[in-house]
């Protein structure tokens, strides 16, 4: 657990070069939800280096595996490595919020190459990928489905029932992760409505759960590999992350949730830390 | 009409292996047939509505043809927000069956009365809502879901409604059917309240020399405009009929489309239905629609005082 709650992990180039990525949509919008996208960057990093089976050619192609962001919030996260990977053009990154891009606040189906649904409203993402999970079952296809929700976002009741349906089709193409950086809208999980003890919680629902440094590509990794075992049901894993990860002033600051405005101050701070990546 | 309704999506099942049925702890022995010769299309899900929108959902992105099946109430409340977001938002074909379209349930109290629907169904982009009359447009409205690209919500009545519809009736999605050429009136109905508009209208020709035409729309949205613009222009009076709250309702919709479509328009428009309150009462859903007065004899005196 030491480890795993060990969050000051130095961030490598290539988290650092994603990181400019968000800030490209931060500062080209104005605005956008920074603390929430920098807490995902290794997990949709790992995802999208190591783990899924994509073509940024051919987005749908059937056998591809989806990744849905259910906590849509997070987008500016998705939009960076799918910029990355060349989904689209990353000089995109720049215009988004803005009003004829295609990159908006939350990230949209249809307008977004590589997006498998809409999300932004809470909870909704674990239920439309078990649908599709349940697809690849009768269309007995081997993709798999994995959905990243928020730590706030769990409070739904509707990740809980969903967790349940999962469970009685012991699905093993079901993929949970949790981008646990412990602070919600209003303040600290903890103290809002606190999910602990959650890994408990997740077992009995029916989940085999684990839990891991989320800003540690090496763990996260070797954790994505061992999945390819089969396991009879649903996974959930926990990802131990700090909200506006790489950016001290914003690390674990409810205020750096969302912003909508930048001043000059916290421009050339954010550069700083950008390092050799700076704006 | 539902027993109808349930048996046409096992017939879809028969043609096109797309066709996945869902349902929210339905009662024993629903469908059986389905699952007995589908078990893989056939999920039997607990209460979990909001879930279960969702993995509609995600089965309609992958291609399949869900129909969900539940209490109306429970589609058109509870998941509010899943419809519209993983359904209409998405814009997939996902046909959702609402059980007790009305006042159907009128013994269990306003928890189970589906009677304000329309108006929330109606406020939902990409949704086509159907409400059949009989069993036998259900059953023409249902094999034609099929062909429906987006969402789709169904109105089900009880059952057992008398049979106004036949072979000769071209019934399909979006299109509206003239029961009765109107003279100067006409009755716009939705529902079951067709039957009972038409017995209305048969008592105004036989008793009072009035010929009140009825046109009866299955398809609530979108509205037939062809039919629409067709016979109101050949018309002074008419009467909406519904089984919902008058607020954002079926009326409403008439009302939106004359206020639309026809430039200083003379037509005389009276809407009936429910008054925007919880119900109090219980009994049978007959005997609620005579305490609102959805029957035949306030129909026939409406028509009355407009001809006046």
């Amino acid at each position: 657990m030491k480890k795993i709650n060990e969050l000051s992990i130095k961030l490598d180039n290539r988290s650092l070069y994603l990181r400019s990525l968000v800030v490209k949509c931060l500062f080209g919008g104005g605005r956008g939800h920074m603390g929430s996208a920098m807490s995902l960057i290794e997990i949709l990093r790992v995802m999208y280096d190591y783990v899924l089976k994509y073509n940024p050619k051919k987005p749908h192609f059937l056998k591809r595996d989806r990744l849905i962001l259910s906590k849509g919030h997070g987008c500016l996260a998705l939009y960076a490595i799918l910029a990355d990977k060349k989904f689209f053009d990353k000089k995109i990154l720049n215009s988004a919020s803005r009003f004829n891009s295609i990159l908006g606040g939350h990230p949209e189906f249809g307008k977004v190459p590589g997006v498998e649904a809409s999300t932004g409203a809470l909870g909704h993402g674990p239920a439309i990928g078990l649908g599709m999970a349940i697809a690849a079952k009768l269309k007995n296809l081997n993709y798999k489905t994995f959905i990243v929700v928020g730590d706030g976002e769990i409070n739904e009741g509707s990740f809980w029932e969903t967790s349940m349906i999962a469970s009685k089709y012991k699905l093993d193409n079901f993929h949970i992760i949790i981008d646990y950086n412990k602070i919600q809208s209003y303040g600290k999980t903890k103290e809002v409505l606190d999910l602990e003890p959650l890994k408990y919680k997740l077992e009995s629902f029916g989940y085999k759960v684990d839990e891991v440094n989320g800003h540690n590509i090496v763990n996260l990794k070797n954790y994505f590999m061992k999945l390819k075992k089969k396991l009879k049901k649903s996974t959930a894993l926990i990802c131990h992350t700090v909200k506006g990860k790489g950016f001290p002033f914003a690390e674990n600051n409810p205020f750096w949730h969302h912003k909508n405005f930048f001043t000059d101050k916290e421009v050339s701070e954010i550069n700083k830390y950008l390092g050799k990546n700076r704006l | 009409m539902r027993q109808t309704c349930l048996n046409t999506v096992f017939e879809l099942a028969k043609r096109n292996k797309k066709v996945v049925f869902v349902g929210s702890d339905l009662g024993p022995g629903v469908l059986d047939s389905f699952k007995k010769k589908y078990p893989d299309r056939f999920l039997m899900e607990g209460v979990a509505e909001q879930s279960i929108i969702g993995l509609a959902s995600g089965l309609a992105f992958e291609k399949f043809r869900p129909y969900v099946n539940t209490i109306a109430t429970f589609i058109t409340r509870r998941c509010f927000e899943q419809v519209l977001v993983d359904l209409c938002l998405h814009n997939l074909p996902v046909t959702l069956i609402g059980n007790g379209g009305g006042l159907v349930y009128a013994p269990l109290g306003p928890t189970h009365q589906a009677i304000e629907d329309i108006s929330i169904m109606r406020s939902l982009p990409n949704l086509t809502i159907i409400s059949p009359s009989d069993a036998y447009e259900m059953r023409e409205l249902m094999m034609d879901t099929i062909n429906i690209k987006g969402p789709l919500y169904v109105r089900i009545a009880r059952g057992g409604e008398e049979i106004i519809n036949n072979k000769n009736d071209k019934i399909k999605i979006g299109k509206g059917l003239i029961k009765k050429k109107p003279g100067r009136l006409l009755f716009i109905s939705t529902g079951v309240m067709t039957q009972k508009v038409m017995a209305a209208s048969q008592e105004l020709k036989k008793d009072y020399g009035i010929d009140a035409g009825v046109l009866h729309l299955g398809t609530i949205k979108p509205l037939d405009g062809k039919i629409l613009r067709y016979w109101l222009p050949k018309v002074e009076r008419v009467i909406t009929v519904e089984e919902n709250f008058l607020e954002g309702g079926f009326g409403s919709s008439i009302l939106e489309f004359i206020n639309q479509n026809f430039n200083n328009s003379k037509i005389k428009v009276k809407r009936i239905g429910l008054p925007n309150k919880f119900v109090t009462k219980y009994g049978s859903q007959d005997e609620l629609h005579k305490y609102y007065k959805l029957d035949k004899k306030n129909f026939v005196n409406t028509a009355i005082k407009m001809m006046v």
